[in-house]
């Protein structure tokens, strides 16, 4: 919604741009920083590393896709890093006992596992009525727990994984990675599915208000099941992604996962107060933006050691950021019909 | 004849006194025990009994502050990470001026800030609480990583490792287990004889007609944090002493342990209902099923699978017997 600025002072100008534009803010943001990271260090602006880069923000993209949508029901998911890790490990013991699986049927065996995973998260919030941090949460640790189960406590290493499996996601194709594309695609069918979808405006719709949703004949319940197992499709693919970009599944591979994937989308505006907020460009550019920082602390040499605390500020600043922005717009708008 | 909802009181009936939560409990506990009595012959043997609360006394401080926090409708996953980012700072302090005391001191004063600082994100913010704690769970325990690196501080003076790993002199009874039976006592006037206790229900009840009856949510919030905050760090003291090492990664997903333990003693997740014996025997049952676990060799990374369905386990299963009560009573 646009607020007109005029007579209004400083501060209450710069909230309802950032609300308006928040979009142009992220951009900006992220080339001024990209500009300032550039300056630091020569190994930043190459080409190279803009591949990387791409890469990683590939897979926290699609992942970031599932977090959004159920966080736009109102709901959270907080066990995609241990989902993605356990899909990981199974497809990675597939190909190790199996090194003649063709590709696709190895990346579907990843999509296939998350949905059984994001099923049995989206049955535990519908059906049991856990609440979704409580569910995830469980979840987030009873998958890691599998990953053990599965994996025997040893790592799937790069020689047991066959050199057509490691290659698929980056062999270019025009120049640009196979991953990346796969990612844009992602990107642009969430992007129409969100928007000119009938199930994607009901998502839109739970979020908002619940009630009005269920009076409306929407089935509620199966929505919010549904975005659960969507979410466990893009990081059960991840899984097989990640996989086959970095050549090794870990136990603790991707353990913050859901804290990267949920800062992404709060930095994009998915609001996590209230349902029904969000959208996929700002998740993308939410992504990116945190792609950018992540990359740039290992390169001018910040120790791995800070990450975990960088990681904490950056969710931390931006749901503080988020939430005022989202209640100063609102104290205007009551200030406003008062007039 | 129309009774008011305020001074009316059910009847005493014995099926309804012993469907109560906790006597499920209690049944359950003599259950596994006499499970772990068949795995083991020297299960039942006293010294073992109480060597066994070792493991799971800092489980047991922590249970009774996220108790408050769960029943006033919040949340604290931090309490982890407080207690590792305490225990750092309580082993460098120590290393600095050589006295475990200053050092355990500087602990409890880290532990009083992080929660100040959990307790002003949520209050003064407005930011769900899962969110915030959430963010401080990676804050807190990124903060340790950056003190200790993958270092271990060893060599904690016998002095202090001995409130982790002695017992009351001539007898078989631990002192951590004796600390929580002290702890014990106030939290349960407070929680069920104080006016704080009874505003903490209300707030977790309905906290739009708290605002009305003008309590100071904000406030009582703040001082269930910070003592939350308090707690963890006393917790991460009792974990170095019992290990007599202190390292970044202590108490990883102990957060998980305490919620679980907190929901399976009766407590609402969703605010408003719980009791402290109910929280009490469920950190017993707890504390045998993980003996029993241990007993049977599964290994740590294993047990994980147990308590992520625990989780869920334990917030479903209380509805199923509400909605059975119910219709027992209408």
């Amino acid at each position: 919604m646009k607020i007109s600025t005029a007579k209004n002072t400083l501060g209450q100008r710069l909230i309802t741009l950032l609300a308006n534009f928040r979009e142009i803010v992220i951009i900006v943001f992220t080339l001024v920083l990209i500009l300032v990271v550039s300056l630091r260090t020569d190994t930043f602006l190459t080409v190279r590393n803009f591949q990387d880069i791409l890469l990683d923000i590939s897979i926290v993209s699609i992942v970031a896709m599932g977090e959004m949508i159920v966080m736009i029901t109102g709901g959270i998911d907080i066990s995609i890093g241990s989902g993605l890790a356990l899909s990981a490990m199974i497809v990675g013991v597939t190909l190790k006992n199996h090194p003649d699986t063709p590709v696709i049927l190895a990346v579907f065996l990843g999509i296939g596992v998350g949905i059984i995973l994001g099923a049995f998260n989206g049955f535990a919030v519908t059906m049991m009525k856990v609440p979704p941090i409580i569910a995830t949460l469980g979840t987030y640790s009873f998958f890691r727990g599998l990953v053990f189960l599965v994996s025997g406590g040893v790592w799937i290493a790069a020689h047991q994984i066959p050199d057509a499996f490691k290659n698929f996601t980056l062999q270019p194709i025009a120049g640009i990675p196979f991953l990346v594309i796969l990612a844009v695609i992602n990107t642009l069918a969430f992007f129409v599915f969100m928007k000119y979808t009938r199930f994607g405006r009901q998502i839109y719709a739970v979020g908002g208000n619940e009630v009005a949703a269920k009076l409306a004949g929407i089935r509620t319940n199966f929505v919010k099941f549904m975005t659960y197992t969507i979410s466990g499709a893009l990081f059960g693919a991840a899984g097989a992604f990640w996989l086959s970009r970095y050549s090794i599944a870990a136990n603790n591979t991707a353990g913050d996962m859901h804290l990267q994937a949920i800062t992404a989308c709060v930095i994009g505006g998915v609001s996590v107060a209230v349902g029904g907020v969000g959208n996929v460009v700002g998740v993308i550019l939410g992504a990116f933006l945190f792609g950018i920082i992540n990359n740039a602390i290992n390169l001018i040499g910040i120790s791995e050691f800070w990450k975990e605390a960088l990681y904490g500020v950056a969710i931390l600043v931006a749901v503080i950021v988020d939430v005022t922005i989202t209640q100063r717009l609102q104290k205007m708008k009551t200030e406003r019909k008062g007039e | 004849m129309k009774t008011s909802y305020l001074t009316y009181k059910k009847p005493f009936s014995i099926s309804s006194f012993f469907l109560r939560w906790e006597w499920i409990l209690v049944g359950l506990i003599i259950i596994a025990s006499l499970v772990l009595t068949f795995l083991s012959p020297h299960f039942l043997d006293a010294v073992n009994l109480f060597d066994m609360t070792f493991n799971f006394m800092e489980r047991g401080f922590l249970t009774l502050t996220m108790m408050f926090l769960i029943i006033s409708g919040s949340m604290d996953f931090s309490i982890a990470s407080i207690a590792a980012l305490s225990s750092a700072i309580l082993g460098k302090v120590y290393l600095a001026t050589g006295s475990i005391w200053i050092g355990l001191l500087a602990g409890l004063l880290t532990g009083l800030v992080a929660g100040v600082v959990n307790g002003l994100i949520v209050t003064r913010f407005n930011i769900p609480a899962f969110v915030a704690t959430l963010g401080t769970l990676a804050l807190y325990r990124g903060i340790a990583w950056i003190i200790l690196e993958n270092i271990a501080i060893t060599n904690l003076p016998q002095e202090f490792t001995f409130f982790g790993q002695g017992y009351i002199p001539g007898t078989i009874i631990p002192i951590p287990l004796v600390f929580y039976l002290i702890l014990l006592i106030p939290c349960a006037l407070i929680l069920h004889r104080s006016t704080f206790g009874r505003y903490t229900f209300a707030i977790g009840g309905n906290k739009e007609v708290c605002r009305y009856s003008g309590i100071k949510i904000n406030r009582i919030l703040l001082t269930i944090f910070i003592a939350s905050g308090l707690m963890a760090a006393l917790a991460g003291a009792f974990m170095s002493a019992r290990f007599a090492s202190i390292r970044a990664d202590i108490a990883t997903g102990m957060e998980l342990d305490v919620v679980i333990a907190v929901v399976l003693g009766g407590v609402s997740i969703n605010g408003g209902v719980g009791t402290l014996p109910g929280v009490v025997l469920s950190l017993f049952l707890l504390g045998i099923v993980r003996f029993g676990m241990n007993l049977i060799n599964i290994p740590a990374q294993q047990q994980i699978i147990v308590t992520g369905l625990l989780l869920i386990v334990s917030v479903y299963i209380p509805q199923v017997i509400n909605r059975l009560t119910i219709r027992k009573t209408i």
